[in-house]
């Protein structure tokens, strides 16, 4: 994975964690071309898309866009289901969740995508898991 | 540093809500002053707003930070919305080193991002945890050694979690720095034998990159991981990891990456995973995206892996539920798995090749470029040109350029329709006329650009589009003077490579330049310049553009800005000369006849009209296309009619061919109606059931399609016509049923042998072949024989011997060979003259050989009669002939007929008593020979009543049918004296059979442009084909190639190495000939001795 990104269908970001080197610009950057790519596809079209070296895999919640760029060699129908995993859980763990949960709570999600995604691969695929973790960390604040 | 900031968020949750901590995660307090400016800014409507905003915001975080005043309870919160500013990407970089201060402050939340190292050695499990997550981030290289140490103790932790994310720190620490982790290599095998799974499942990552750099270095571990996919496919792992109820989905995905590079042309290796990955397969059964996922990476594996048949076809059954799917992301995954398996088995792309067209027009550009894709890699001789047709130019510069690209190395070579078509493109352009300006104004620049450099050779073709481009838009380059574009144009007109085609495009596009600009200095000069050229073309323009220049109105009229697609209205019954010709008539002229009316009463003697391409009857060989390409020798003028460019014709035939089935867009009259040409067209049929016969090949799905082919709609069966012409040549038998077409439609050059090859191999191979045969015959035919030559020239001959009892004869009805006419006698002597040469084995040429009564006669003279050295006896020769004599010197001649050269062997007979000193022997430089090496001899003794020979090699320089080469000797008895003779050579003389397949044959004749028909009368004595071939075989040393029906093929060379091929066909008494060869004036020489040698026989 080279990154994770979370838009509205306006273009705001809600999460964006890199797993690769790019500069502030570069990054800004990267986050409109996805949403100008993303955003324009029809919903009859294949979640996937060709972006510069590296393919997106797309999946639409509502209002939201999950993003996860990845290599071109990478399967695709693997990380489209790993973002419904993430989604499950998040739904899981915010009962029932919706765009404004990730907007205040930010660093929780943050905390998630780490417990369930590290160093660029997917890491804890147990939902289970993940969520005794997050509670465990939880219960510490 | 960002890092930092970012690490700081871990801390958030205690400094938001602390009052709530049972409250679990919820939305924030109201009052929280982070909860305000975010619901502030959502509330915003443009970005400038949030700007503002923002600015403020920070401004006022500025201020309270620095303020010395604010509690450490003021300064978390301030932290925050720091965060989230920087979140939200604008600089907030002054808060760094506060959030720094605050991490040292001490309490356990802040300390998480404080150093690493400190919470690395703690005991604390979530201290350790969140320090393991960080450096799995983005991690500065120079500080891996510093945690190294730590990470690798934390592998032995008691906390799986502990171990795994240490795993993943050094997972990540080897893609930042593989080196540095080199020493731990050991225990990542510990890791990967780990009792916990996850901890297992995070050594993967390691071992696929590892893998993926150096797969044999790991093939020991591939029981392992088959073991472990084995449990995991067989639900041993805990039901924790199910996801959607199929066992720990991702591990199994990475397990099948992991084996499939492991199993790379590996046979043994390979053999372990077989059954796994047959059990995969079988276990993959739910719908659902998982399970597809599982299935595409098992499918990839399997055709990654060294192949087993078994397996393969059951992943083959599988890529076609991805392919047949409904759901569009199965549907592209299946044309991806076929664009990657499509090399090794293209039958599967046969048995899609429906879905593969539909994809073709499907609205997501994802799955259309996939498609694309799969075209691309299925391309072939046979349909790249229908597959290129599909593919599209992304924009205009890339258009251009790729254009010139073809341009400049396809160069004159190019099929005539290539830059026809490209410039019919500009001209008619698309719908979008800002679109159209901008392609044409690129193409001018690019030219201008093209051309400003100077000395640089372009092909004819390629000067000829950039020259029409400028003159028709130059003007779209408003910046650029047209009186630079004229001076380069002038500029070209002096340059000797430059033909005098492409000179009077030049001049047609000044003269459009010049319709567009008032007066120009250039356009004078020129006008001046070429108004007293040598050349009437370049005078005739000149004289038109001067006379034009004095009339701006009418040229302005005569050449309208970008009308060169306008119809122009002619009148083609030429009606406004029907006052000319009605005069004409009336002062007693013979009507007209049209050119083909005539040709018909010529023949009229003719029954029917053979109109068969010739090619046809020997088709087993010869592809016929090559041969259509022409029309029928009857069908074209006597006598001889050369063109240029005939060779492109017959590549033009072919490339029509190709397109069978393809909407022929455009025809000789221009662009053809839709309708028209669906009603009209003959081949569509063929297509059609070319279509079926593909279809009913291959296996189930589409045999069952074409079952219903008769149902089909018109645009079905417009798919399927587009699909036999895109799948053509794929599949090991695909292309048997089709050879015939297929192969008559692309590889007209191509040998017996090759075709087989090319069916089974793969396109790459398949485009290289095809290559190699178009341009073989330009190799083939012109073998360089000048080494041979050479080698020859230098072996002497030793000294004649003396044969002095012999006899000179002195008949002069012998200087032409052809005092033998009895064919028998002459089968014989050859027989027995002949044998040794391999270039006259099995020609039976004439031969001279003295008859005996000739010899009895000749048995009376005196002086010796000279004879040839064995060596050159044994090859075919005429008679000894005298050419001069004197009382003290008699000069003899034998031509000796090598495969190579005309050898003239030379007897200088002393018939005095006593030895003649420096004889010298000269020939002239004569206008149509060449002799090789010196042009002289000299004998320095020619002992008394003896004999001394010399030999000089002679090539014909120019054609003619026969020529003299003058020469002299002079030599020295009392006083000098000199005598002169001449040698009369033959073109005969020069000609070689030359052997050749019939297939080659076919090849040559299309390559060579210039051509020569007669029809001759035939005497009754060899009114068959055979008898008169042979009468040509014998008397003209031609090769007979084939013979088929009354059609016959023959060839021969001129020496050194110029071919000339005849074709012969008899018809009611006459035999028409049609010669063709690389020189212009060979084939009319040798007409000439045919005439001779079928009237005198």
């Amino acid at each position: 994975i080279r990154f994770i990104l979370i838009q509205n269908r306006a273009g705001k970001t809600r999460l964006a964690k890199w797993y690769m080197q790019f500069d502030d610009d570069e990054k800004q950057k990267l986050i409109e071309e996805v949403h100008a790519v993303v955003t324009v596809r029809d919903a009859k079209h294949t979640n996937f898309v060709e972006f510069r070296n590296f393919k997106i895999i797309y999946r639409r919640y509502a209002g939201l866009y999950f993003c996860i760029c990845v290599d071109v060699t990478d399967n695709n129908l693997a990380y489209l289901e790993a973002i419904h995993n993430f989604v499950e859980v998040l739904n899981e763990y915010f009962h029932n969740v919706c765009e404004l949960d990730l907007v205040f709570n930010f660093y929780k999600v943050y905390t998630v995508v780490d417990e369930m995604f590290l160093a660029g691969e997917i890491r804890e695929t147990s939902q289970t898991k993940v969520l005794k973790q997050l509670l465990m960390l939880q219960s510490l604040e | 540093m960002s890092d930092v900031v970012e690490r700081t968020l871990s801390a958030l949750p205690a400094l938001l809500g602390p009052q709530h901590p049972a409250a679990g995660p919820g939305r924030l307090p109201a009052t929280s002053r982070l909860g305000s400016l975010i619901r502030s800014i959502t509330a915003l409507t443009s970005k400038h707003e949030e700007e503002k905003l923002i600015q403020q915001e920070i401004a006022s975080l500025k201020a309270m930070v620095s303020a010395p005043t604010t509690t450490l309870r003021l300064m978390k919160e301030c932290m925050v919305r720091l965060i989230y500013c920087e979140m939200l990407g604008y600089e907030s970089s002054f808060g760094y080193i506060h959030a720094i201060k605050l991490a040292q402050q001490g309490n356990l939340l802040e300390k998480r991002v404080g150093t690493l190292g400190y919470d690395l050695q703690s005991t604390n499990l979530v201290e350790v945890c969140m320090a393991l997550t960080v450096v799995s981030q983005i991690f500065p290289r120079e500080m891996i050694p510093a945690v190294l140490p730590l990470i690798e103790d934390k592998l032995q932790h008691s906390k799986e979690i502990i171990r795994r994310k240490a795993v993943q720190a050094l997972y990540k620490f080897y893609l930042i720095a593989p080196n540095q982790v080199q020493h731990i290599h050991d225990k990542f095998r510990k890791a990967l034998c780990d009792r916990d799974v996850g901890v297992m499942a995070a050594s993967l990552h390691i071992y696929l990159e590892m893998i993926k750099e150096n797969s044999s270095g790991y093939k020991d571990l591939t029981e392992s991981f088959v073991m472990i996919l084995k449990q995991v496919v067989g639900g041993k792992l805990p039901i924790d990891f199910n996801y959607h109820s199929v066992p720990a989905p991702w591990l199994q995905i990475q397990l099948l990456r992991i084996l499939g590079l492991l199993g790379k042309d590996d046979p043994r290796t390979s053999e372990l995973m077989y059954d796994v990955l047959d059990e995969s397969l079988r276990r993959a059964e739910i719908n659902h995206n998982i399970t597809y996922a599982i299935l595409f990476e098992c499918v990839q594996t399997i055709y990654t892996i060294h192949p087993k048949s078994e397996l393969l076809e059951k992943a083959a059954k599988c890529i076609g539920k991805f392919v047949l799917s409904p759901k569009i992301n199965l549907k592209y995954l299946g044309l991806k798995a076929l664009t990657c398996v499509i090399q090794q088995d293209p039958n599967l792309a046969l048995q899609h090749q429906m879905t593969i067209i539909e994809c073709l027009d499907h609205p997501d550009p994802i799955i259309k470029k996939e498609t694309l894709e799969i075209l691309y890699r299925i391309t072939n001789g046979q349909n790249v040109t229908v597959i290129v047709q599909k593919m599209y130019a992304p924009d205009n510069g890339w258009f251009i350029q790729t254009m010139n690209a073809v341009f400049s190395v396809g160069g004159d070579a190019l099929h005539p329709d290539i830059p026809n078509n490209f410039l019919r493109l500009l001209a008619e352009g698309f719908d979008d006329r800002k679109e159209d300006e901008q392609l044409r104004t690129y193409a001018v620049r690019s030219y201008l650009t093209l051309l400003e450099e100077e000395n640089t050779f372009y092909p004819q073709k390629f000067l000829q589009v950039m020259i029409w481009v400028l003159g028709e838009y130059s003007s779209l380059a408003t910046d650029v003077d047209p009186e630079i574009i004229l001076t380069r144009l002038h500029s070209l007109l002096k340059k000797t490579f430059v033909t005098s085609d492409t000179k009077a495009w030049i001049m047609a596009a000044v003269t459009k330049i010049a319709s567009r600009t008032s007066c120009s200095k250039t356009i004078d000069k020129l006008i001046k310049e070429f108004s007293s050229s040598l050349d009437t073309c370049m005078r005739q323009h000149a004289f038109e553009l001067k006379h034009l220049c004095e009339d701006k109105v009418l040229m302005k009229n005569l050449l309208p800005f970008d009308a060169s697609c306008n119809d122009v209205v002619v009148d083609a019954s030429l009606s406004f000369l029907d006052g000319f010709v009605v005069e004409g008539l009336s002062h007693g002229a013979a009507p007209y006849k049209p050119h083909h009316q005539r040709q018909e009463e010529k023949l009229s003697q003719e029954k029917a009209l053979n109109f068969e391409p010739y090619g046809l009857s020997f088709a087993s060989s010869v592809s016929s296309s090559g041969i259509t390409g022409r029309q029928s020798p009857t069908g074209l003028s006597f006598g001889s009619d050369t063109s240029g460019n005939s060779a492109e014709t017959g590549h033009k035939e072919t490339n029509t061919l190709k397109l069978e089935g393809i909407r022929k867009l455009w025809g000789k009259e221009g662009y053809l109606p839709k309708k028209e040409s669906k009603a009209g067209k003959p081949d569509e049929p063929q297509a059609a059931s070319c279509g079926n016969l593909l279809a009913g090949r291959v296996t189930d799905p589409s045999a069952s399609q074409s079952d219903q082919v008769s149902s089909f709609s018109e645009e079905e069966k417009e798919k399927q016509q587009l699909a036999s012409t895109l799948f053509v040549g794929l599949g090991s038998n695909a292309g048997v049923s089709l050879m015939g077409k297929m192969d008559v439609a692309t590889q007209k050059f191509k040998r017996k042998s090759k075709i087989n090859e090319t069916q089974n191999s793969e396109e790459a191979s398949d485009i290289q072949n095809s290559d190699a045969s178009t341009f073989g015959p330009l190799l083939d035919t012109v073998p360089v024989n000048k080494e041979d030559c050479e080698g020859n020239k230098h072996t002497r001959l030793r000294k004649p011997s003396l044969c002095s009892s012999d006899t000179v004869e002195d008949n002069l009805a012998f200087e032409t060979p052809q005092s033998l006419k009895k064919p028998g006698l002459n089968d014989r002597l050859s027989d027995s003259r002949l044998s040794p040469l391999s270039l006259f084995a099995d020609s039976n040429i004439e031969i001279f050989q003295p008859s005996s009564s000739a010899l009895c006669e000749s048995a009376n003279k005196t002086s010796s009669v000279p004879s040839l050295p064995k060596e050159l006896e044994e090859l075919p020769h005429s008679e000894v002939v005298e050419l001069c004599q004197s009382d003290a010197l008699a000069l003899y001649l034998c031509k000796v007929w090598k495969d190579d050269s005309l050898l003239l062997a030379l007897f200088a007979s002393n018939k005095k008593g006593s030895a003649l000193n420096a004889v010298n022997l000269v020939f002239e430089k004569a206008e149509h020979f060449q002799i090789l090496e010196s042009p002289a001899h000299q004998f320095s003794v020619i002992e008394a009543q003896s004999v001394e020979h010399c030999q000089k090699y002679v090539w014909m320089d120019k054609i003619c049918t026969q020529g003299i080469l003058p020469g002299s000797i002079s030599y020295q008895s009392e006083m000098e004296s000199c005598l002169e003779f001449s040698v009369t050579l033959s073109l005969l003389d020069f000609i070689r059979p030359m052997e050749m397949t019939t297939e080659d044959f076919g090849k040559l004749w299309l390559s060579l442009s210039n051509d020569v028909k007669q029809n001759i009368k035939m005497l009754p004595s060899q009114d068959s084909l055979s008898a008169a071939l042979s009468t040509l075989q014998q008397k003209l040393k031609l090769h007979i190639v084939d013979i088929i029906g009354n059609e016959g093929i023959l060839a021969c060379q001129l020496l050194p190495s110029v071919p000339c091929l005849l074709h012969c066909r008899t018809y009611s008494g006459m035999l028409a000939l049609w010669f063709r060869s690389p020189c212009s004036a060979l084939p009319d020489g040798l007409l000439y001795q045919c005439q001779k040698v079928m009237e005198e026989s």
